[in-house]
């Protein structure tokens, strides 16, 4: 009896601990085909939002320019991060261990201030090349984690049967190592990837006047309000960020044991 | 009895220290061409550093390792023409089971219809053709064993390392995996050097065995050997049950090369067949063990008239029934304890005393030998 009380008990905190993840994030999608200009407001269902959306240059232009920035910081930081799961993995080093968290844990707005402080002092023009950068750089932690704990769950002397087999330490690298990991590389890359092209905080300080990305473009259209049209580029982005999560959820535990 | 006599591999003077400890202390050993050979030790021995010297693996501190008279001290792993089973298995996760056995000819660049042949041939060998395409986690961990040894053997090595490969197996495919690598050592005519800690697997399947203590070689022979004629009390008691009881030396016969002895205070008699070659190994007063299994030892309700064995009668402590035969604890006249086995051959027979009575146990003397370390 008791444990099924409990049991039931979990089940409803657990809905409701979902609901409130999910409730806003409905309702973003929902007001998103609302035909009204007022939010607040059903009036009908409507494509007029989305329409307007991909007529605005503004808007396309920011969404690519994220997505390029996103491509190219993500790919920096799959190579980059997976050399440094590697690494931590091999050296076991703690304190390297512990270091590779901190820009996953600090607050974004530290890191942000930072950043904007490094570029200035060594006198770096702030504009896609600084915002490149700065994305790699927090970017390389998640990837290094994904690849490091892949790395934790292969058994070691496959490495060691490679070389045994006949295997160059090259060939063991690409033939063994890094299809066994590459579970680990591929989610650690979608996140980077995600991570990537809904940054806000750290892309606001290491933007300059010039460079342009979705989240800042929302960022100066919040100043008038919240419009529909705010709503359908917002459902845009939750479903592709639902989309690579779910690729990455699905890759990296299971794929193969 | 086959001989072995063609040196493949030699190990000359070889130690190996990790953070100030001495794992390999200073071995030399020689294996022959075709010999299954074994490495017996308790974890921590050396015998697995052994062999990862042998695999290329850890480099020695100093020494040489010659295969073929070869000197492959430092030679990489992958050019050594010898392969080794990993604890785990270490099969690659992410290949099927052909690719996996395919992976060492594909490495030498072997073409490509005689690989197909090579591979095909050894599937059938370990009989694993249905599974193929079967990826290693789709395995039981018999056939994980099996997809492992063909992938070691599928190039022809000459010489292939065994890490404990049977660990992770239950007790009764452990027993079926002997017979198979028995087998299979005979057909291939490939030099095994098995490690492993488990002194049963190790007097069942080779052909020579070293024990191995804190980094060194404690005795190396023939199983019967090792297991009979121990030379230390670590190999006596590592290999299975004994006896070893306090001994002392009355009297030395070099010419009848005897030794009188005097065991556990009370039991005196004639050990012969003296090894002479080493005249002040012993003398008289020297304390030392007397060593005998178990097996050897029988017991009588009766005293038994027999001139060859030694006679005594104890008291009947307690038992421990284990199946085919049962193990008997005894104690002497002054509380030394003697451990007897006896076999149950008799229809429902799992006893064949009660506890606390007084029977009599007799050994021929012969069957155990003094040692002094």
């Amino acid at each position: 009896m008791q444990t099924h009380k409990s049991s039931k008990l979990i089940t409803i905190s657990g809905i409701l601990v979902y609901l409130f993840l999910y409730i806003p994030l409905i309702v973003v999608v929902l007001f998103s085909f609302n035909s009204s200009r007022i939010s607040v407001s059903w009036v009908g269902f409507s494509f007029k939002w989305y329409n307007i959306l991909f007529h605005d240059k503004t808007i396309i232009n920011a969404a690519l320019n994220s997505l390029a920035i996103a491509f190219i910081s993500s790919i920096m930081s799959v190579i980059m991060g997976t050399m440094a799961g590697i690494a931590l993995h091999r050296y076991k080093i703690k304190l390297l261990s512990s270091l590779i968290l901190i820009p996953v844990a600090a607050p974004e707005l530290l890191i942000g201030i930072a950043l904007l402080l490094f570029f200035v002092l060594i006198n770096f023009t702030l504009g896609y090349i600084s915002i490149i950068l700065a994305h790699i750089a927090f970017c390389i932690s998640f990837v290094a984690i994904a690849v490091k704990s892949r790395m934790h769950g292969m058994d070691d002397s496959i490495l060691y049967a490679a070389r045994d087999l006949g295997a160059g330490p090259v060939r063991a690298f690409l033939l063994i190592l890094i299809p066994t990991i590459l579970p680990g590389i591929i989610s650690g890359g979608l996140m980077a990837f995600t991570l990537s092209v809904d940054d806000f905080i750290i892309t606001f300080f290491t933007a300059g006047p010039d460079a342009t990305t979705l989240p800042l473009v929302i960022y100066a259209m919040l100043k008038m309000g919240i419009t529909p049209e705010i709503n359908a580029i917002s459902t845009i982005i939750i479903i592709f960020t639902l989309i690579l999560t779910t690729i990455a959820a699905k890759i990296s535990p299971h794929l193969f044991k | 009895m086959k001989v072995f006599s063609m040196a493949m591999l030699d190990i000359q003077n070889v130690s190996k220290t990790y953070e100030d400890n001495l794992i390999v202390n200073n071995i030399s050993l020689t294996i022959n061409a075709g010999e299954f050979f074994t490495l017996l030790g308790p974890s921590g021995c050396g015998k697995t550093t052994l062999l990862r010297m042998i695999a290329g693996f850890v480099t020695p501190d100093s020494g040489k390792i010659l295969l073929d008279g070869k000197d492959i001290t430092h030679l990489a792993p992958e050019k050594r023409p010898l392969h080794t089973i990993f604890q785990s298995y270490a099969l690659f996760p992410h290949m099927t089971v052909y690719d996996n056995i395919a992976f060492p000819l594909k490495m030498a660049k072997w073409e490509k219809v005689k690989l197909n042949e090579q591979v095909l041939e050894l599937l059938e060998d370990v009989r694993l053709t249905k599974y193929m395409s079967r990826y290693p986690h789709e395995l039981s961990g018999g056939q994980r064993q099996r997809v492992a040894i063909a992938r070691s053997l599928v190039d022809r090595p000459k010489l292939l390392l065994l890490d404990e490969p049977l660990s992770a197996l239950d007790a009764r495919l452990r027993e079926h995996m002997h017979v198979e690598l028995v087998k299979l050592q005979e057909e291939t005519e490939t030099t095994f050097i098995y490690v492993t800690h488990d002194q049963g697997e190790a007097l069942a399947l080779s052909n020579r065995i070293a024990v191995l203590n804190h980094g060194k070689i404690e005795q190396l022979d023939k199983p019967q050997m090792v297991y009979t004629r121990p030379d230390t009390h670590f190999v006596a008691d590592f290999l299975g049950k004994c006896n070893l009881l306090r001994a002392e030396i009355l009297g030395i016969d070099y010419e009848g090369k005897y030794l009188k002895l005097r065991v556990a205070d009370s039991l005196e008699f004639d050990l012969f067949d003296l090894d002479v070659d080493t005249p002040n190994m012993y003398f008289v007063g020297q304390i030392g063990w007397y060593f005998i299994r178990p097996e050897k030892i029988s017991a009588k309700k009766t005293d038994i008239d027999d001139e060859d064995l030694f006679s005594a009668r104890v008291f009947v402590k307690g038992y421990y029934y284990y199946g085919g035969e049962t193990l008997y604890e005894f104690l002497l006249e002054n509380g030394t304890k003697i451990q007897a086995m006896l076999s149950n051959t008799k229809t429902e027979q799992s006893k064949f005393y009660t506890e606390e009575s007084l029977v009599y146990v007799a050994f021929d003397p012969q069957a155990g030998n003094f040692l002094i370390k």
